[in-house]
């Protein structure tokens, strides 16, 4: 589904060189579960960027589906982004100033489907992940587990082959967290593709495998034994 | 959902800033449409006042001299009816109402009045080479105020006393002023003999306080048939377009026909002038303002609001938005900020030019309603080109950098 082949991405950062990734080669099969570990720094916000076609590497080459990502036109990029990719961030970025239905609705109106459609698929999904009565709902007006149970919803929206999920746990309490793992589960079960970065060890033990980052280089790739829910 | 929802919505978002450039666009296109709008109603009022003055514009033998403006075509000098064929036919702008006139001293029950020959409009339009040349054709607005508020138009005959020319006027008619009136005790349709020729008396003029209040008005060829000096004038009264006075008008007649003389109203005019270009002035200096002032405000906002939404920017780029997109919807934001500044600024600026205007230019004003699209245009445009860097910027953003977290 997706290879990294000796990917390699340094910054300039107040006159000195950052190393965010250095000759990274890796593959994410169909249907894997991959938990990206490491300390601050190492690299893996700079690999999930990478992965998602938003950042392009200095050397190497990213693979998508047989076809290199970077080769790509940005609007090709894009397209392909709207696609068959989805993004859940920490922070959850919802649009403050729209309601839990019409976040859900953003992915659908950038692919052009039509009103009634956007409607009727983004309530669908928000009573998919138990938010049927917080249609219109602002985030403020929710708490923090349903605001990322709607960036959830969101992501979905188009139904992406490939999450790239950063830190989706890192600010939600135990229960909440384990909803959302529990729910990243339930989707690979359906055959989507899951890279998630995490500084959670539990969380990271719930993927099917573990990548672990430092200082760009990465340090371990194997299998982890899902532990039992 | 469509694109100018996300946008509508998030517009509200952030109300004081978004209050700041919509106030900075309102009140600039405010004052410029008010200015605009007195202006449009003040250049009536001083066209219905040189409407009221009569011509502005005289064109005399060049010996002639200018002591009386009114009386300046009574002085014995002659030129030929030629020069009328020359204005009539020329390409010039601004010439209206022109009169031609030829004017003998006659003496009627003892007493000395002035018979003035003048040439009525259908003369003008039945010479095949005088049409289409642009006389009597003036727009509304430059002298003659084709619809004044409060004035009434004259009756048929009586227009020669505003507009210095009549209609129709047959060999045998003659009109008569106010003076000569009372000193014969006329009246309309009463026969009167004027160098041995028999008149009808078609109208009394009103009194105007002028030298015409002692004449009588004939048709021109028969004044010259009387005075047995062929196609001679005494003088040509023209109304001309303030608009083109200022541009010159008086300089080219003058090219056009070297051996005459042409005089204006000059201070009558100088004022008209001074007024409308005080105006103009006033206009782009107000214009120019808002462009620094409201372009600068709206720039800042969003270039602020794209700094602001980085995070928002890089979430949708995430989501699938291209740079199109991106551009879109800060365009779309520029385009209904300008829309409602536009608005509002048209109808703030028409209510305060409505209320001051009469304190300020002394003269009734009512909406102008061409000025509501200029308005919006001008806020519109404004609006757009003062939020493409700022747009363009967004839809260039790095998203890595937009989405810090990851």
């Amino acid at each position: 589904m997706m290879k990294l082949k000796s990917v390699t991405k340094h910054y300039q950062h107040r006159g000195k060189t950052v190393r965010a990734l250095h000759e990274a080669t890796f593959d994410i099969p169909r249907g894997d579960y991959v938990a990206v570990v490491g300390p601050s720094g190492s690299g893996k916000s700079t690999l999930l960027l990478i992965l998602g076609g938003m950042l392009s590497p200095m050397q190497g080459q990213v693979m998508f589906d047989g076809q290199s990502l970077y080769d790509l036109a940005p609007a090709d990029r894009a397209a392909l982004r709207k696609q068959k990719i989805g993004f859940v961030f920490q922070t959850f970025n919802l649009m403050p100033y729209l309601t839990a239905l019409e976040n859900v609705q953003v992915p659908l109106l950038l692919a052009g489907i039509g009103e009634t459609e956007q409607q009727e698929k983004a309530a669908s999904l928000l009573e998919r992940l138990g938010l049927g009565d917080r249609l219109d709902h602002k985030p403020s007006e929710l708490s923090v587990g349903q605001q990322q149970r709607v960036a959830l919803a969101r992501m979905l929206a188009n139904n992406p082959a490939v999450i790239l999920a950063d830190e989706p746990t890192g600010n939600l309490d135990p229960e909440t967290s384990q909803t959302i793992l529990g729910f990243f589960e339930e989707v690979n079960r359906e055959g989507k593709t899951i890279v998630m970065v995490t500084h959670d060890p539990g969380a990271a033990r719930r993927a099917r495998r573990t990548l672990q980052l430092l200082d760009g280089a990465i340090q371990h790739n194997g299998s982890v034994e899902r532990q039992p829910t | 959902m469509q694109l100018k929802h996300l946008v509508w919505r998030e517009l509200f978002e952030r109300k004081n800033q978004l209050a700041t450039s919509f106030l900075a666009i309102l009140l600039g296109i405010a004052v410029i449409v008010a200015i605009k709008n007195i202006t449009v109603y003040s250049e009536k009022a001083v066209a219905r006042e040189l409407d009221a003055l009569g011509a502005n514009i005289l064109i005399l033998p060049k010996s002639a001299s200018l002591s009386d403006y009114y009386s300046a075509d009574m002085q014995g000098e002659e030129f030929p009816e030629e020069y009328v064929t020359r204005l009539a036919t020329s390409d010039l702008q601004g010439l209206d109402n022109l009169s031609p006139k030829l004017s003998l001293p006659v003496e009627l029950d003892g007493k000395r009045f002035t018979l003035t020959g003048i040439l009525p409009k259908q003369e003008f339009q039945a010479k095949a080479a005088w049409q289409g040349a642009g006389i009597f054709s003036r727009p509304e607005g430059c002298g003659t105020v084709a619809s004044v508020p409060g004035l009434t138009p004259a009756p048929p005959k009586e227009t020669l006393v505003r507009q210095r020319v009549i209609e129709t006027l047959n060999d045998n008619e003659i009109l008569v002023g106010a003076d000569v009136a009372a000193a014969l005790k006329l009246k309309a349709d009463d026969k009167i003999s004027v160098l041995n020729r028999q008149f009808t008396v078609t109208a009394v003029l009103p009194p105007t306080g002028t030298v015409d209040d002692a004449r009588l008005f004939a048709h021109l060829h028969t004044v010259q048939q009387l005075a047995g000096k062929g196609a001679a004038l005494n003088a040509i009264e023209i109304v001309g377009c303030c608009d083109q006075i200022s541009k010159g008008l008086v300089a080219k007649i003058n090219r056009l026909l070297p051996e005459a003389k042409v005089v204006t109203i000059t201070q009558i005019v100088d004022t008209q002038i001074k007024t409308n270009r005080m105006m103009a002035q006033l206009s782009m200096l107000f214009l120019g303002i808002i462009v620094l002032v409201g372009g600068a405000s709206i720039a800042n906002y969003m270039f602020a609001n794209v700094y602001e939404r980085r995070k928002e920017i890089g979430t949708l780029m995430a989501l699938g938005a291209g740079s199109g997109v991106v551009l879109r919807v800060f365009l779309l934001k520029a385009l209904l900020l300008g829309l409602a500044g536009g608005v509002a600024g048209y109808v703030l600026g028409t209510v305060l030019a409505v209320i001051l205007g009469p304190r300020i230019a002394g003269v009734p004003v009512l909406p102008v309603l061409w000025l509501g699209p200029a308005a919006i245009g001008i806020a519109v445009g404004l609006s757009l080109v003062a939020s493409y860097f700022p747009a363009r910027r967004a839809a260039r953003l790095d998203p890595s950098t937009a989405l810090q977290e990851i």
